[in-house]
């Protein structure tokens, strides 16, 4: 099947420094495609060039198989979704979804009737004669999405449209995004810099860092397997130390922090040598908190210590540990079960997780 | 409490009330009181009606009150039409300083009085003049060309005296209105001129309706670049009101003329917002 949208070897150069550099992906149709980044790494240059408000310095974009580069932005079969929506303020809401119908030269009562199936569609039938600014966030988010989906566009584009949003509206309309999405059974492709958006919403995850893709995949691949330390410290939480690799067997190694921590991790296939420097990245959520060392017999990493912080923030409740002797302190995820409800400052705990939760990289600039 | 801040607001009030009742409020009504006497005798006065059915039944005052009021609307037209495209370049095309240069160049010619900048236009288009002097030089012209002292001299003046009042709001406005908006009017199939048409202009449209009013109260209320420009028949509401209080020392004529172009400006602003569909508080505020 051809994709939806294929970029290859894109790339935007402004001056000498590369905001987009050799990026290749393909969408396939109907998926919910996220480019995630930290701000400054060139996902919203590249969702210009898609839109066509930028012009690549090389590479293709193709759109159901043809190169859209000489087609001017408003006759490209794309739409974009604004990062601060862009409703037209001096058009009620009707108007606001027709704009696009009646510049395609629509006669009027059928635009009237795709507007008013639109407003169907996003669950506000009725509302078309009222104002711009009478409607409430998360609603104007609807609409602006409606006035794209009307036209019918191949690929939809969306350029952090929740940023605005307060958290828990944040929260509602990223399910509401993705049902609206399966809806209108449209290609969607998203733009963020924040992980949960793109982790809870998309079919594929591109993770973006200066220019380049560093990895790609679903998100249960990026969370589990990060292929860069990039990806690693910025998909999810994580602890993460530096050290030298001070014994290797296989996949398994032990790696030597400066504060003289010893952890056992893994490789997982990445090369890595006896004495090199070396980052080892483990999630708070993958290691078990315990009163009695006991009940982490399981796990070959083990430590002891004191909880020198509670950061009590409901079910991602977290406790920093300091192991006896060392000076680090490593970020645990705090059950809420009950057990360590009574778990205080300067309590005796023992922490445990399995090498294979340890995942190492090459010490980087990252 | 109550009594203090009630206080606060009366001595905040003061000056505005004293400006507007000794400065706007008194004159007008004074003037109008002085354009419904009529002199009878020396020294003998009459309340009458006599010096605004003089206007009405002089033809060349008629002519000239609608023919300043159609050259105010004109020259309102011609810099609106001008101020635009200059508005939106400063406003969206550049960024940064030489946003703030150019804006800054608009003004320049404003720090020099409105004499000296009139004196500068005479100097171009004179029969000895720049301009006249070029054309005889590139031999367009066989002789010494008179550009001054025609209706085209005076719209020249009246526009670029205006040119300020009109690219400040009109810069203003479109300031606010978000690049983003403007490429979803591209995004969503618009054309540049349906975009300009759909979407700019009507955000633009208190800035407008504001810059007009402005430019068509100053070429109304013009006294000097029509005289300067064009010359002593240059046929301007003012100028009769000048030689009617100066020259004539004819006071009550002159105050019923004045009071006259009051209305005038008063009419065509209102029948400019009603006609946009605009408010006097969305313009100003």
């Amino acid at each position: 099947m051809t994709p939806d949208l294929e970029c290859t070897h894109l790339t935007k150069r402004f001056g000498d420094t590369a905001a987009v550099d050799s990026v290749s992906f393909s969408v396939p149709p109907g998926s919910f495609f996220s480019i995630l980044g930290p701000s400054g790494c060139g996902k919203t240059t590249i969702m210009r060039m898609i839109a066509g408000f930028l012009e690549p310095s090389e590479g293709d974009i193709q759109i159901k198989g043809k190169s859209v580069l000489s087609v001017a932005p408003n006759k490209r079969p794309v739409n974009m979704v604004f990062q601060h929506l862009a409703l037209f303020p001096m058009m009620n809401i009707a108007d606001n979804i027709g704009y696009g119908l009646r510049r395609a030269g629509l006669p009027k009562t059928e635009i009237d009737q795709k507007v008013g199936e639109a407003l169907e569609r996003i669950g506000l039938p009725g509302i078309g004669l009222r104002k711009v600014d009478e409607l409430s966030g998360g609603q104007k988010q609807r609409v602006a999405i409606a006035r794209c989906m009307v036209l019918e566009p191949d690929v939809l584009l969306l350029d952090e449209p929740l940023g605005a949003l307060d958290l828990k509206l944040r929260e509602h309309m990223k399910i509401e995004l993705k049902s609206l999405q399966s809806a209108f059974d449209t290609t969607f492709v998203y733009i963020t810099h924040d992980q949960s958006e793109a982790l809870v919403m998309s079919d594929n995850i591109a993770v973006m860092n200066n220019g380049r893709f560093e990895q790609m995949g679903s998100a249960r691949e990026l969370y589990y397997r990060p292929d860069t330390a990039f990806v690693a410290g910025f998909v999810g939480d994580t602890n993460r130390w530096r050290g030298r690799i001070s014994k290797k067997d296989g996949q398994n190694i032990e790696l030597q922090t400066e504060s003289g921590m010893m952890l056992r991790g893994a490789t997982h296939g990445r090369p890595l040598a006896l004495g090199e420097q070396a980052d080892m990245f483990v999630r708070p959520e993958a290691i078990r908190i315990a009163h009695s060392k006991d009940d982490l017999a399981v796990f070959d990493n083990q430590i002891s210590g004191q909880v020198t912080s509670l950061l009590f923030n409901g079910a991602a409740s977290r406790v920093l540990v300091r192991g006896e002797g060392l000076q680090d302190e490593i970020e645990v995820n705090l059950p809420q079960s009950g057990e360590f409800a009574s778990l205080n400052k300067g309590s005796d705990v023992h922490i445990g997780w399995s090498s294979d939760q340890g995942n190492c990289f090459a010490a980087g600039t990252v | 409490m109550r009594t203090e801040s009630k206080l606060g607001l009366a001595l905040l009030l003061t000056p505005l009330l004293l400006w507007l009742a000794l400065l706007i409020f008194i004159p007008q009504v004074d003037v109008f009181l002085v354009s419904l006497r009529e002199r009878i005798g020396v020294g003998q006065y009459q309340t009458s009606l006599a010096n605004y059915l003089t206007f009405f039944n002089e033809p060349l005052y008629l002519w000239t009150f609608l023919r300043t009021a159609m050259m105010s609307i004109v020259a309102t037209l011609i810099t609106l039409l001008i101020a635009f495209p200059v508005s939106y370049y400063i406003a969206k095309m550049i960024k940064g300083r030489m946003q703030s240069a150019l804006f800054l160049l608009c003004l320049v010619p404003f720090w020099v009085s409105e004499l000296v900048r009139t004196f500068g236009w005479m100097i171009l288009l004179r029969e000895t003049g720049v301009f006249s002097n070029i054309l005889q030089f590139v031999g367009l012209a066989s002789g010494p060309v008179e550009m001054l002292y025609n209706d085209g001299a005076i719209m020249v003046g009246l526009v670029y005296t205006s040119m300020l009042f009109m690219v400040v709001p009109l810069v203003t406005t479109l300031e606010s209105l978000p690049d983003e908006v403007v490429e979803a009017g591209y995004d969503l199939g618009g054309n540049g001129l349906s975009v300009l048409r759909e979407i700019i202009v009507p955000h633009a449209m208190p800035g407008i309706v504001s810059g007009c009013i402005v430019v068509f109260m100053l070429s109304l209320g013009n006294y000097l670049t029509p005289t300067m420009l064009g010359g002593k028949e240059s046929l301007w509401f003012t100028e009769l009101i000048y030689s009617q209080f100066i020259v004539r020392f004819n006071w009550e004529l002159g105050a019923a003329f004045g009071f006259l172009l009051l209305m005038l400006s008063s009419v065509i602003v209102w029948g400019m917002l009603k006609l946009t569909g605009q408010s006097l508080e969305k313009t100003m505020g």
